[in-house]
């Protein structure tokens, strides 16, 4: 009897638990559930952030309003795409992601081959100073590149930008040329060799052989250089707007004027008198109307990410940035 | 690994011919040189000539006349200046430390766990995947800041069920503060390990199922498998991570200490002089949380050490 039930409850087991290689029902349900309730997690900001920008004032302020709005309304829109100037601040903040990307990716690439697929001299010590330009945080440059910038007339254009990228020293441009050296390094060498038997040069083995082949870390450094130029507020406010953070009559991008919302508000309130003082009362710019200009500002990235992430998480299995 | 490639290239180009192996290797050297020159340019210009820029200009008070800069050598007055009469600068860097060694090992543990679960064979790998890596996407600075602001970082529900109360209750008195805060900042937390998790999928998709087939022959269970493989497998990407994370956290726009280096560099009576010697301060602490990490989880159990150059390629 007790050796029965022993067995039984075994085989409940291995059906409910699994067995080592073999998962069971329950741990696969487990799994689900893990999966769904973080994946929440990360759906959740967006979604409410998403909600609210669609709501009008009354459901603001009604507490029983939670997730579906009673009236969607686009002028929360309206007012977040006046107030950011977005016609102005739009083809900026492209621009200032756009070339320095491209440039980034370009030279990283570049970068990448030569050290990984040629006896480079000193080959060792470049790829330390590469790891202590990743690890030192570029605070500590602030001052003296600002000093650089404004000796050349550079402040207030996106050239501060441009230039660094286009020499590899852009953001975080280390990460990209580790992730191309590693790429190139597992394209066959034979491929090479072919190639030079057959009297190509390096150039065309370069572009005709390892480009091709490289497509996902193209993608990848691409799409995190664009997403990261795009986000970044630090330097560009800095190198942009110079002395006065928050002047607005100079080169500005859709992020700055998200971080300067409020500001911009109070701003544009006072000349618009009409909307801004039936809004709240007095200018402040309320819960939908910043979430309108947060999801305007990250838009252009999930369309991008969106378009781009089977390559993206296709990139991810093809090893590339995995090593080994 | 890149060593042993690197050797597996010299017999190709020996194999050629006796006489014109020299010019052969030299000049593919030169072409490679070539390949790395922007960069080279890149580095001398942006970086290292700046760098030794940030030093002077650290022992140095700035002042900003009509006629130019003006410099007049102070040494190590600036440093003293921060410490002596400075309110805020110290205050911020040690919150900030405290910070990072409290967020650190949570976001490795999220990020792994995470990674695991998407490892697991299930269907609808591509619409978790696309979901999970979202973050990387949105977060920054600003957006971030928007999203804390109206509340959507945080969950209702802990509070809800007296979270607050309980961890009042049973956790000692100093680490009460830094607990509540982590679960004030649970989701920004799992909101950071997109790119960590990325790297320890990668990792994980990396190691060779049969190791695992082989340890349930043997009578492993997963949980062994976890200690026994997994873990030993992707110690590396640990090390990665870890760096990824601290220089991610340190130049996090959402980070209070470089905005206090950015203000005084812009303050006259303040100057470039303090901002640069803030900023050295700065460096040299995360320099630090960073050996802190290396020393933690770079050396292999064999006493191996890991193979820098090779593992840091993995980073996305």
């Amino acid at each position: 009897m007790k050796k029965k039930f022993a067995g039984h409850y075994a085989s409940l087991r291995a059906r409910l638990v699994g067995r080592p290689g073999h998962r069971g029902w329950l741990f696969k349900a487990m799994i689900y559930v893990l999966l769904v309730s973080i994946g929440f997690v990360y759906l959740y900001p967006v979604l409410s952030m998403f909600v609210t920008s669609l709501m009008g004032l009354p459901d603001l302020l009604d507490a029983a309003v939670k997730w579906v709005p009673t009236a969607v309304t686009l002028d929360n829109y309206r007012e977040a795409l006046d107030v950011m100037r977005v016609k102005e601040t739009l083809i900026n903040s492209v621009v200032g992601a756009l070339l320095p990307a491209l440039a980034q990716t370009a030279v990283c690439a570049l970068t990448g081959y030569g050290l990984a697929r040629y006896q480079v001299p000193l080959k060792k010590l470049i790829i330390g100073l590469l790891i202590v330009t990743f690890v030192v945080p570029p605070y500590v440059l602030l001052v003296p590149n600002y000093v650089m910038f404004s000796d050349y007339g550079l402040l207030g254009t996106l050239k501060t930008l441009i230039y660094p990228a286009m020499l590899g020293q852009g953001m975080k441009s280390a990460i990209f040329v580790l992730i191309f050296m590693q790429f190139f390094r597992q394209t066959p060498l034979s491929l090479d060799e072919a190639a030079r038997v057959d009297g190509a040069g390096e150039a065309r083995i370069f572009f005709g052989i390892a480009v091709p082949l490289a497509v996902p870390a193209f993608i990848i450094s691409f799409l995190f250089s664009f997403v990261w130029y795009w986000n970044e507020t630090y330097f560009t406010a800095l190198y942009l707007n110079g002395n006065n953070i928050g002047d607005t009559t100079k080169v500005s991008t859709m992020l700055l004027e998200l971080q300067n919302f409020d500001a911009m508000y109070k701003q544009r309130v006072q000349q618009v008198a009409s909307w801004g003082a039936s809004v709240m009362g007095e200018s402040v710019a309320n819960e939908a109307v910043k979430m309108a200009a947060t999801v305007i500002t990250i838009l252009p990235l999930l369309i991008l990410y969106f378009c781009l992430q089977k390559y993206f998480v296709e990139g991810i299995d093809r090893t590339g940035i995995t090593g080994e | 690994m890149k060593g042993f490639q690197g050797k597996k290239k010299v017999p190709a180009a020996a194999g050629k011919g006796s006489g014109r192996h020299l010019t052969m290797s030299r000049k593919k050297s030169l072409v490679g040189l070539l390949f790395v020159t922007p960069w080279l340019a890149g580095f001398f210009v942006f970086f290292a000539s700046p760098l030794l820029q940030a030093v002077n200009y650290s022992l140095n008070k700035v002042t900003i006349t009509a006629a130019g800069r003006k410099m007049t050598y102070v040494g190590i007055g600036n440093y003293q200046d921060i410490f002596l009469k400075d309110a805020y600068f110290v205050d911020r860097l040690l919150n900030f430390l405290k910070e990072i060694i409290l967020q650190l090992p949570l976001i490795l543990v999220f990020s792994l766990v995470i990674a695991i679960l998407l490892n697991q064979s299930v269907k609808g790998k591509g619409i978790f995947r696309t979901l999970f890596f979202l973050p990387i996407i949105v977060v920054s600075g600003p957006v971030m800041q928007m999203l804390i602001s109206s509340g959507s970082t945080t969950i209702p529900l802990i509070e809800q069920y007296g979270l607050y109360e309980m961890i009042e209750e049973t956790v000692p008195k100093f680490l009460r503060e830094p607990v509540t805060g982590l679960f004030g900042e649970l989701l920004l937390i799992l909101w950071y390990s997109g790119v960590p998790t990325l790297i320890f999928l990668a990792g994980l998709q990396k190691i060779d199922t049969t190791l695992y087939e082989a340890s349930y022959m043997d009578g492993a269970s997963s949980w062994v498998a976890f200690w026994k493989i997994v873990l030993p497998s992707i110690r590396g990407m640990i090390l990665i991570n870890s760096i990824y994370v601290t220089v991610f956290l340190a130049t996090s726009e959402l980070n209070e200490v470089i905005d206090l280096i950015r203000s005084n560099m812009l303050n006259a009576s303040k100057g470039f002089g303090i901002a640069s010697a803030m900023a050295w301060l700065y460096t040299i602490c995360i320099l630090a949380v960073i050996g802190l990490c290396y020393a933690l989880f770079g050396r292999t159990r064999d006493g191996e050490k890991p193979k820098k150059s090779g593992g840091k390629g993995r980073k996305p």
